[in-house]
């Protein structure tokens, strides 16, 4: 097997067996999702309008909240500087661990999302689009969250570090990513244009974000 | 710039600036002021309170100017590893974070007379809302990472990934604000600005960049001596501790 | 000072809120430099230098701040 693959499949291994971080990711979703309501009111008109808004933001949180754990573990154990050395460029290595963090937080949280649109009373109409884009954007979002977790390894408060730097740069993929839903809402509009916006966003995400993450994973394992 | 590389050097070129640089500020705000209140007329559509544009706008740009300095500052740290490059940029964010901040409350003051309410979200306003996030995180980072030397290659890595990401971000918005309001096209800058306006904008725009450029560099210095402080402190330390062993 | 119109009051805000937070600002600045400055007189008095290479004297016992 290839190393990259060797790599690919060793991180989902430890994510799957790991359970509780794919699980935690999907349940602090639902958890956001299930009290919005509470504190908006029950009115189903508002709730659908606000709808594919809301989720893509309890999307981009969770998937926040699991982006520590991209680099966290294997820099914990000293696996990190291992791979420094090993026969994959660093920033092949960043875009394998972010490619597994799309794979285990990305791809669950987007498919969970028509049964916690039902919640909000998402139109039926916009849900294979809803979905379509997170598929779409979450791969920047994993991208991106990898140069967060690489700019804040090892610090105290990484966490929360971690989302204040990198929410400002979702600002695009949360436009696009709920326009595309919108769109199959509200008309005349097409979704078309806003999602290849934001699959140009993924692609580009894939491509540079890993040129960051390897250059801070350098600078923090000095 | 290899003279301007040598601290020692900078240093001395602030010492002999900054007393010229500070008194023109004075003077071109008193003339900029001046001009605004007394020269200025009132707008034909917002009336007096197109005054606040003079703070505004010199504001806006200067938060711009602060991050483009930044993000030039940060190639300089990276890849030409200029000694003042993490200094510059360090000593940067609190000057351009405030720029970008009175950008949003003169913003906020100037949209309450004209549409009633204390914040909208205009694609400029929450462009530079953004701005104002990015140079928090900047400052976060700054904050949290101990290692002086790594903590001015993050940040300078987290300056460029922002930088880039500016235009895309500001797109976005502008497209966002399209879609939201199609009607109003209420510029916050007003349609077009009256040439009498102009001077008065210009002369304070200036003045406001002068003053980021004496903050920058009294800041600077103070950066330079803090480090060689620290480090002297350090030896002081290692002598009292041999000293006693 | 001319009149400011009805709306005086977001104008007055709007230019004090700027003064307020650029002389701030500017007082955090100059402050924080004057005490690298005192802190550098210090230290360069103790007798320490820049570097431990170079001789420098041993510390002597610490000398009352000049306030």
């Amino acid at each position: 097997m290839s190393p990259s693959l060797a790599l690919l499949a060793r991180d989902l291994k430890l994510a799957f067996r790991e359970g509780g971080a794919i699980g935690t990711a999907l349940g602090f979703y639902l958890v956001v999702i299930a009290i919005a309501p509470l504190g908006l009111g029950p009115d189903l008109n508002l709730l659908a309008r606000i709808a594919p808004g809301m989720l893509w933001v309890a999307l981009l949180l969770a998937a926040l909240l699991s982006a520590g754990r991209i680099f966290h573990n294997d820099y914990e154990d000293g696996t990190l500087d291992i791979l420094t050395c090993g026969p994959l460029p660093l920033s092949l290595v960043a875009a394998i661990k972010s490619l597994a963090h799309w794979i285990t937080t990305g791809v669950p949280l987007a498919l969970l999302t028509p049964l916690l649109g039902l919640l909000l009373n998402l139109p039926q109409q916009a849900s294979p689009f809803l979905v379509l884009a997170m598929l779409a954007g979450t791969p920047a979002v994993s991208f991106v969250a990898a140069i967060g977790a690489s700019l804040t390894l090892g610090l105290k408060r990484s966490g929360l570090l971690l989302a204040l730097l990198v929410l400002p740069l979702y600002v695009p993929v949360l436009i696009f990513g709920v326009a595309t839903a919108s769109a199959a809402i509200t008309g005349p509009a097409s979704p078309w244009p806003p999602f290849l916006m934001l699959c140009a966003f993924s692609l580009a995400s894939i491509v540079l974000a890993p040129l960051a993450a390897s250059a801070a994973l350098r600078i923090a394992l000095r | 710039m290899p003279s301007l590389a040598n601290p020692t050097r900078f240093l001395s070129l602030v010492d002999r600036l900054v007393p010229w640089l500070t008194a023109l500020t004075a003077i071109l705000f008193a003339a900029g002021l001046y001009l605004a209140f007394f020269v200025a007329p009132p707008d034909y559509q917002q009336g007096e309170t197109v005054r606040i544009m003079f703070i505004h706008v010199p504001a806006a740009w200067l938060a711009m100017f602060g991050y483009m300095l930044i993000a030039a500052a940060s190639l300089g740290t990276l890849i030409w590893r200029h000694p003042l490059a993490d200094v510059a940029a360090k000593t940067a964010v609190p000057i351009g974070a405030t720029f970008a901040f009175i950008t949003l409350v003169t913003g906020s003051l100037w949209g309450k007379p004209m549409w009633g309410t204390y914040w909208v979200w205009d694609a400029r306003l929450t462009s530079m809302l953004v701005l104002f996030l990015l140079y928090l995180g900047l400052a976060a980072l700054w904050q949290a990472i101990e290692e002086p030397g790594r903590a001015g290659r993050a940040a300078a890595i987290l300056a460029l990934v922002g930088v880039i990401n500016i235009p895309i971000i500001k797109f976005s918005v502008d497209w966002w604000n399209t879609l939201h309001q199609p009607a109003s096209v209420v510029r916050l800058g007003g349609p077009t600005i009256d040439p009498s306006m102009l001077v008065p904008l210009v002369v304070m725009a200036i003045a406001f960049t002068l003053l980021f450029v004496v903050l920058h560099l009294i800041a600077m210095r103070a950066e330079i001596l803090r480090r060689r402080v620290q480090a002297m402190q350090k030896t002081q330390v290692e002598h009292a501790a041999l000293a006693g062993a | 000072m001319p009149d400011l119109g009805p709306h005086a009051g977001f104008i007055v805000a709007a230019y004090g809120v700027t003064f307020v937070a650029v002389v701030g600002l500017a007082l955090a600045i100059v402050a924080d430099d004057r005490k690298q400055r005192r802190l550098l007189a210090d230290l360069e008095r103790k007798g320490i230098r820049r570097r431990s290479a170079g001789a420098a004297k041993p510390a002597r016992p610490a000398r009352k701040k000049r306030s």
